[in-house]
């Protein structure tokens, strides 16, 4: 059929099931609006700044595994979605981002919002294409979906001149894709697999550490059919919160420079780390040479250069985590029983005992801790969670009870401020039934509070809670321990009103300086149905504990507070 | 680790921005390029990179391993047993002892490329060790300027 370049991205982003996309029109992407304008296939939402654009289709995307989809115009418009394909990069994120481009003659000679796009996002995209000919366009497409979705996911950008998005050409959507040059792997090899399960048998202090990858796989199932099999104690990375069940007895919690101390302990203590999906960040290694010294080391990953990255790694398995682990649990059957590692559980529960994750509340002024356990309290699993990064962001990770996968969407990887809002708007249209919260900082709430609009205007209802300290607090707590309290411009106490903020734009703003606010502001929000900043001024000096100072090892944490400030 | 000298052979699709693609990748994660050649691969549309570069083990795997994620690679070849083979062309002021460069260059299985007004210019090609030895033994005729091509390599 002969249709316009510009109706072929219509077609296509339906072809493959897209119910919504985020965007912000321009000039050199006018053509694709105006078959959007045409068309019913799907909704476009209209954000107030492309990074939040970019932001909201990843958040979609981490909140039901489909591929996210977005769409800028060129120039700025591509420069300002560059950081949220760096945040869905950094942790993996399918997803489809649509940009304009001046025209092919244009190309090359600083024509008005040009810039080159996919020389700028080359180190931050899984791959991406500059569409130099409308034969191409319908088959490009139909890899950049499977591209972005297959093997270790990531975002594709597909940068199209506006001359090929007004030239008309056949469009036939291809039925399947094939590239040569790209085969991820997949099955996991056999005989590794074997060795694997022969060392999980032998060994007397195994521990499940579960990453990121066992969500984007879908496998948290067969992490915990694995774990109550064996009775193999677990921890979870900052990305997989949620795949054990906050009530698993088997969960130690998160491990790593802000993990509980039996978590980290056990990191330290196993002879025998069965890696799903997670790839040894230094956030969770701590100092590379004391990090788990009497362990081996088994690696599950779909990416082949994370294995050996930066550990070595004694049985290492390249493939997809769900595939390798039926195959394990598989060998494993009958083999196995639930008492077998009791001694070294009961090695972690004093650990646990001796340490547990606390804090110290308080009846003079709320705890931001408190804020975030009492929302687990009212809502629970009816809840998905965002969080922006942060002090807030490790508190939610440590404190809030995650009971699935994909129920907490967090920048893990790029640590990007003002991730939270956008990527709770994308979360909420695609669990439309679900109660979406942000729990952001008076840091990072700034940094796309343009998005009270985008949620006014399509009726998103987000609540954004704020934990105000006044302070860029996670940049403050690091002056504080390490820096002798010298607080280099992260005093934040200049601040908007919050409350007529929210409201100038449409939404609904509380204040909050008590518990009892708290919870009537909550219910009220929720009630409401309306998108809401509850601004909570919480404790100034909290800090964020256990921590394992940057460089040092896992198991040297700080546990309590020595800071001065109070 | 101690670093070790690599010679890798990279076959990719002959497209636009392929070369962008790899020598970025070096750039973005700090390896390091000491040469670097590209040409097609004769009634393909796949062309071949070959690269000459140093990294300790772990170093040398990541860049395998990194190339191998890049869509338009098919085939990353890294092995010890190569043949390799550099080229550089010498050019001479006419006025040096013309019959020394020539037995110079032939001893290096090269010979003249091209006699000009006022200028000689020698070619040699060989083993990059080899290469090395003939770029100092130049010196002592005052060459006025040496081009070297990057390595080439085939598989035993």
């Amino acid at each position: 059929m002969k249709m316009s370049g510009a109706r072929m991205v219509c077609e296509a982003l339906i072809a493959e099931g897209v119910k919504t996309v985020f965007g912000y029109p321009g000039g050199a992407i006018m053509n694709v609006y105006d078959e959007i304008y045409k068309q019913d296939g799907f909704e476009h939402i209209l954000n107030r700044h492309e990074q939040a654009s970019v932001h909201a289709a990843d958040g979609y995307a981490r909140a039901t595994g489909d591929v996210g989809v977005a769409m800028v115009t060129s120039g700025p418009g591509f420069t300002n979605a560059v950081t949220g394909l760096a945040t869905a990069y950094m942790d993996s994120i399918p997803m489809v981002v649509i940009s304009g481009q001046v025209p092919l003659s244009l190309i090359g000679t600083d024509g008005f919002q040009e810039i080159d796009a996919v020389g700028i996002s080359r180190p931050c995209t899984k791959h991406n294409y500059l569409v130099r000919d409308i034969k191409d366009l319908p088959r490009i497409l139909k890899e950049a979906f499977h591209i972005a979705r297959s093997g270790r996911p990531g975002p594709v950008l597909v940068d199209i001149p506006k001359d090929i998005t007004a030239q008309i050409g056949e469009f036939e959507y291809p039925k399947s894709v094939n590239i040569p040059s790209y085969k991820p792997t997949t099955k996991g090899n056999k005989r590794q697999i074997d060795k694997a399960v022969e060392a999980i048998l032998k060994s007397k202090k195994p521990l499940l550490y579960v990453g990121g990858g066992v969500v984007l796989s879908n496998a948290s199932d067969l992490v915990r059919k694995l774990a109550n099999m064996g009775g193999i104690p677990a921890v979870e990375t900052l990305m997989a919160r949620g795949v054990m069940g906050a009530d698993n007895p088997l969960l130690q919690g998160m491990l790593g420079m802000h993990g509980n101390y039996s978590s980290n302990m056990a990191m330290s203590e196993t002879d025998l780390i069965i890696s799903l999906g997670a790839r040894f960040d230094d956030r969770v290694t701590g100092k590379l040479s004391e990090f788990a010294k009497y362990a081996d080391i088994i690696h599950v990953d779909i990416d082949p250069a994370n294995i050996s990255k930066l550990v070595d790694v004694d049985y290492p398995i390249v493939g997809d985590v769900s595939i390798v682990l039926e195959k394990m649990i598989d060998g494993i059957e009958g083999k196995i029983n639930p008492d077998r590692y009791s001694d070294w559980r009961d090695v972690l529960d004093k650990y646990d005992n001796l340490h547990p994750l606390s804090y110290e509340d308080s009846d003079e002024v709320i705890k931001p801790q408190w804020v975030i356990e009492r929302v687990g309290e009212l809502i629970g699993e009816d809840a998905v969670i965002t969080s922006d990064v942060g002090q807030h962001q490790m508190w939610t990770a440590q404190h809030y009870p995650f009971d699935r996968p994909r129920q907490w969407i967090n920048s893990g990887g790029l640590g990007t401020m003002g991730f939270g809002f956008p990527a709770a708007i994308g979360a909420k249209k695609g669990c439309p039934d679900k109660i979406v919260i942000n729990f952001t900082g008076d840091g990072s709430i700034l940094m796309n509070m343009q998005e009270l609009v985008t949620a006014s205007e399509y009726k998103i209802p987000v609540i954004n809670i704020i934990l105000n300290n006044n302070f860029l607090g996670m940049v403050r707590q690091w002056q504080s321990f390490f820096y002798d309290s010298r607080f280099a411009e992260t005093d934040l106490s200049y601040q908007p009103d919050y409350k007529a903020v929210a409201e100038a734009c449409g939404g609904i703003g509380y204040t909050v300086t008590t518990k009892e606010e708290f919870d009537k502001a909550l219910k009220d929000a929720i009630e409401k149905n309306r998108v809401a900043f509850i601004n909570v001024a919480v404790n100034r000096f909290e800090n964020v504990l256990p921590m394992v100072p940057a460089g040092g090892a896992l198991y040297n944490m700080i546990l309590a507070d020595k800071t001065k400030e109070k | 680790m101690a670093d070790v000298r690599r010679v890798i052979s990279i076959l990719v699709e002959n497209e636009s921005s392929v070369l962008s693609r790899v020598s970025g990748l070096f750039a973005g994660r700090g390896y390091n390029i000491e040469t670097l050649t590209v040409a097609p691969i004769p009634d393909t549309n796949r062309s071949r990179i070959t690269i000459v570069t140093k990294g300790s083990k772990r170093v040398l795997e990541q860049i395998t391993k990194q190339l191998h994620k890049l869509i338009p690679v098919y085939k990353v070849v890294e092995h010890e047993e190569m043949v390799e083979k550099e080229m550089v062309l010498v050019k001479f002021p006419i006025d040096e002892k013309l019959a020394d460069i020539q037995a110079l260059c032939q001893a290096y299985n090269g010979g003249i490329a091209n006699v000009g007004a006022d200028m000689i210019i020698g070619m040699v090609t060989d083993e990059p060790c080899r290469i090395k030895h003939f770029v100092e033994a130049t010196k002592r005729y005052n060459p006025i300027e040496i081009v070297r091509g990057g390595v080439v390599a085939i598989e035993r």
